[in-house]
């Protein structure tokens, strides 16, 4: 089991109902902003105030050093000129501390806001961007790229599940029936449907347990359920280890079907964000560094590889999906994402067994592991890069 | 700012002509601290020598040193009077390297004969040197074995840490039947420390595992600035320190009626050891954002994400647009005394790296100490907690486990370490 969530955009079901630009990722990395030097524009946000040591900045990426010296909690907007429009924002500054937000601006007219208490209209004032005439190149994506990147990843996510509980249901019919050669045939490729979505199957903190957990991970007196607790059953150790009986082995699968079953449903009405899809895809990609490289998923199986195949299918329909957005704004980074994915790719080829098997992971060796190591390091560190400079 | 633990000690006692082998603590101050900075050095942060003797082993509530050398031992010999031979032995070597002398007060030794001292801390001042020992579950019995008389004095607390979710602990690095923590300003006084102790124990002991820390984690003083960790965050800030004496005395010595059964170690208190793992390269491509909401502080000052400043209380109520400012399953909140209990803990861990992993990865994190008077109370339940909740975890693996009974200090020169439990 793993817990990757998108922290503050943790993609649940209340969040998702909210708009978009509520989970914008446009706050900065302190240092890099200070780092920036005297662009830097420092916004007091008090309970009465909202004071900017400037009014106006030249176009191009624009930071705004925020402070909050009220005694409650504050937002900061940058507006459009229609003042509807959320160009970036930052929210949630506790009393006393200081979080960066970097725009990058257009000239034009646009309105900073102050939100102290994180209510009503806010503190506003006019705001001007100069033509900087060096960095007139900035690129804006429209809503119907975005729209189409969302609801095609919703649509990827509904199939996947889809596919999950039919290959499960296939799953709990061989195990139950007492055919393991069937049902360890089937069980690397229906758990590739939950791999795929992994991060986000995970956001539902309740169900990632129940259908994902793996022996190290239990509490004390804690009931394993889920996927692996039937891949001991059918991979046993050699000692040591009590056969589920037909009564058993049936409560375990039902529960895990009717999971998935859970999960397919909740999955119907969700929509994502760009940025919830971009953590996703990088957080795929620390699945597989945590768990599948090392060997730690599939213990008993040794089926790492067919998860690892799949999260990083998962990774790369969220990059495909934002990619049009990510060449609008940072097009070397899109070539080297899509570069560091086609070569990692021909790595895991190497141990294909057929179009749609893998070797055993028990038999790639240390060296082996690591060559698939050292390409996902050198995907996942442009990947990360890439929810930061979409939203930017 | 943390001081600088860059500058070697051993190159600017060089260009300070200093040979002597031990500075007096206000020419020490200097070199600790004197670089980069206009702050004045915490004062009793650098002393060159801390007392050996006393009522309560020193490098526990000492102002936390730089490095770390931490050794764990297996008991090799059946014979009761060897393991006390050995305790008095390293008990007057510790009197004399923390004072900063050489292993035999460097007695001429024949030509022929290996030298008692092995030398690589000549030269060198003691360095803040503290060897702290430890009595482990196993030295009591063994395999249902009473193995040294001892097992009637065993304290209840003292057993084998329980596995934690998620724990993957290599038995490599794990337990053992004593442990001694050397810690100093230099790593090279640590290590001469450790390596000159584990020489004089071949036969009576070996060595099952060590770990080299190269950076405090923790203050144990308020004299001492904030360390960060290898997530790059300040870490203890809610540290018990030295100068909150009630509640050391309330969290850290074991009292005289704790245990019926082990009332040798009143004065004394339990160390965990725990060898925790980072995923130092998924971190690394964490936005900041999540950083600061798994920890529940921001990443420049520390100061909670509820506001003020490094040192200001936790609000873990104050509600932002979607939730508390500080996160339900946020580090901070589920380790906070006030989320547990009001149990605190005197940390004192150290950072590690050994070197990269198989996979080209690096092999890093944190060795985390505490030091405690009831591991059953103020550890076990929090790191329970921590284990199957802190959002932190997913980039964390406790690889390392150990847990001793740290007896009282020496109190004079014909004592030695444990003599109240071999009495």
């Amino acid at each position: 089991m793993t817990r990757y969530t998108t922290a503050a955009c943790a993609i649940a079901v209340a969040a998702l109902a909210a708009s978009t630009s509520a989970c914008s990722v446009t706050e900065a990395n302190d240092t890099s902003a200070k780092s920036k030097g005297d662009g830097t524009i420092n916004v007091e946000s008090s309970a009465k105030n909202c004071d900017l040591t400037s009014s106006e900045a030249p176009s191009g990426n624009v930071v705004f050093k925020v402070k909050n010296t009220g005694s409650e909690v504050t937002e900061f907007y940058f507006y459009a000129a229609d003042g509807l429009r959320i160009v970036g924002e930052i929210e949630n500054v506790g009393p006393g501390l200081s979080r960066d937000l970097v725009v990058r601006a257009a000239p034009g007219t646009y309105l900073a806001t102050c939100k102290p208490g994180m209510v009503g209209k806010g503190i506003r004032s006019k705001f001007t961007v100069t033509d900087s005439g060096t960095s007139t190149k900035i690129t804006g994506v429209d809503q119907a790229t975005i729209d189409a990147a969302t609801s095609q990843y919703a649509a990827y996510v509904r199939d996947q599940s889809q596919q999950l509980v039919d290959e499960t249901t296939k799953f709990a019919a061989a195990y139950k029936a007492g055919d393991d050669a069937e049902a360890r045939t089937i069980f690397p490729h229906a758990r590739q449907y939950w791999e795929r979505i992994e991060t986000v199957a995970e956001s539902f903190g309740d169900l990632d347990p129940k259908m994902d957990l793996r022996e190290a991970d239990l509490e004390p007196g804690q009931k394993w359920t889920g996927w692996h607790r039937i891949e001991k059953d059918l991979w046993p150790p050699a000692s040591g280890y009590r056969a589920m009986t037909p009564a058993e082995r049936a409560t375990a699968v039902d529960d895990l079907l009717a999971n998935a079953k859970v999960l397919d449903q909740r999955v119907q009405g969700l929509k994502y964000t760009v940025d919830q899809i971009g953590n996703g895809s990088k957080g795929l990609l620390d699945e597989v560094a945590s768990g599948k490289i090392t060997g730690e998923e599939d213990i008993w199986s040794h089926t790492d590889l067919y998860d690892f195949q799949a999260n990083v299918d998962g990774a790369r329909v969220g990059f495909e999906g934002l990619k049009p957005l990510l060449e609008a704004k940072e097009p070397d980074l899109a070539t080297q994402i899509e570069t560091a994915f086609d070569n990692l790719q021909p790595l895991l080829d190497k141990y294909k067994k057929g179009s749609d098997d893998f070797v055993s992971y028990d038999k790639v060796t240390e060296a082996q592991r690591k060559e698939l190591s050292d390409a996902v390091n050198a995907l996942a560190e442009p990947l990360s890069k890439m929810t930061g400079a979409i939203t930017l | 700012m943390t001081p600088d633990r860059s500058l070697s000690r051993r190159r600017l006692l060089g260009a300070a002509g200093a040979g002597a082998l031990a500075v007096g603590a206000a020419g020490v101050g200097g070199f600790a601290y004197g670089h980069e900075t206009d702050e004045a050095p915490p004062t009793g942060v650098d002393k060159a020598t801390y007392p050996f003797h006393g009522p309560h082993q020193a490098g526990i509530t000492t102002p936390a040193q730089d490095r770390l050398h931490f050794a764990s031992f297996d008991v090799t010999t059946d014979s009761r009077e060897e393991l006390v031979a050995l305790l008095r032995t390293w008990t007057a070597a510790a009197r004399e390297m923390t004072a900063g002398t050489p292993v035999g007060d460097g007695a001429p030794t024949s030509y022929d004969a290996p030298p008692t001292d092995t030398g690589e801390a000549l030269g060198l001042s003691a360095s803040g040197l503290t060897l702290t020992f430890g009595f482990g579950p196993t030295l009591f019995e063994k395999d249902g074995q009473d193995r040294f008389g001892l097992r009637d004095r065993r304290p209840a607390a003292l057993r084998e840490l329980p596995h934690f979710p998620a724990d993957n602990l290599d038995p490599a690095r794990s337990n053992g039947d004593l442990c001694i923590q050397a810690c100093a300003h230099d790593p090279q006084v640590a290590v001469h420390a450790i390596r000159n102790l584990a020489r004089m124990g071949f036969g009576t002991v070996a060595m099952r595992w060590a770990q080299l820390g190269f950076g405090r984690t923790s203050s144990t003083s308020t004299r001492q600035a904030t360390a960060r960790n290898l997530l790059g965050f300040k870490d203890g800030t809610a540290n018990l320190k030295a100068e909150d004496p009630d509640n050391v005395e309330k969290f850290v010595w074991v009292q005289e009626d704790d245990d019926a059964a082990a009332s040798w170690l009143a004065g004394g208190s339990y160390l965990v050891a725990r060898r925790i793992n980072m995923h130092i390269e998924p971190w690394d491509r964490t936005s900041l954002r999540e950083q600061e909401t798994l920890v529940g502080r921001n990443r420049d000052e520390g100061a909670p994400l509820s506001g003020g400043t490094e040192f200001t209380q936790p609000d873990f109520d104050l509600q932002g647009r979607d939730g508390p400012l500080i996160a339900v399953d946020a580090h901070v909140r589920l380790a906070h005394p006030t989320q547990n209990k009001g149990v605190k803990m005197l940390r004192r861990g150290y950072n590690f790296t050994d070197g990269s992993t198989a996979l080209g990865r690096l092999d890093a994190g944190l060795f985390f100490i505490a030091f405690v008077r009831d591991p059953v109370e103020q550890y076990i339940p929090m790191q329970t907690r921590l284990s199957s909740q802190d959002a932190l975890m997913e980039y964390l693996q406790h690889t390392g486990s150990g847990l001793f009974a740290v007896p009282p200090g020496v109190g004079s020169k014909s004592g030695f370490v444990g003599e109240t439990l071999f009495a």
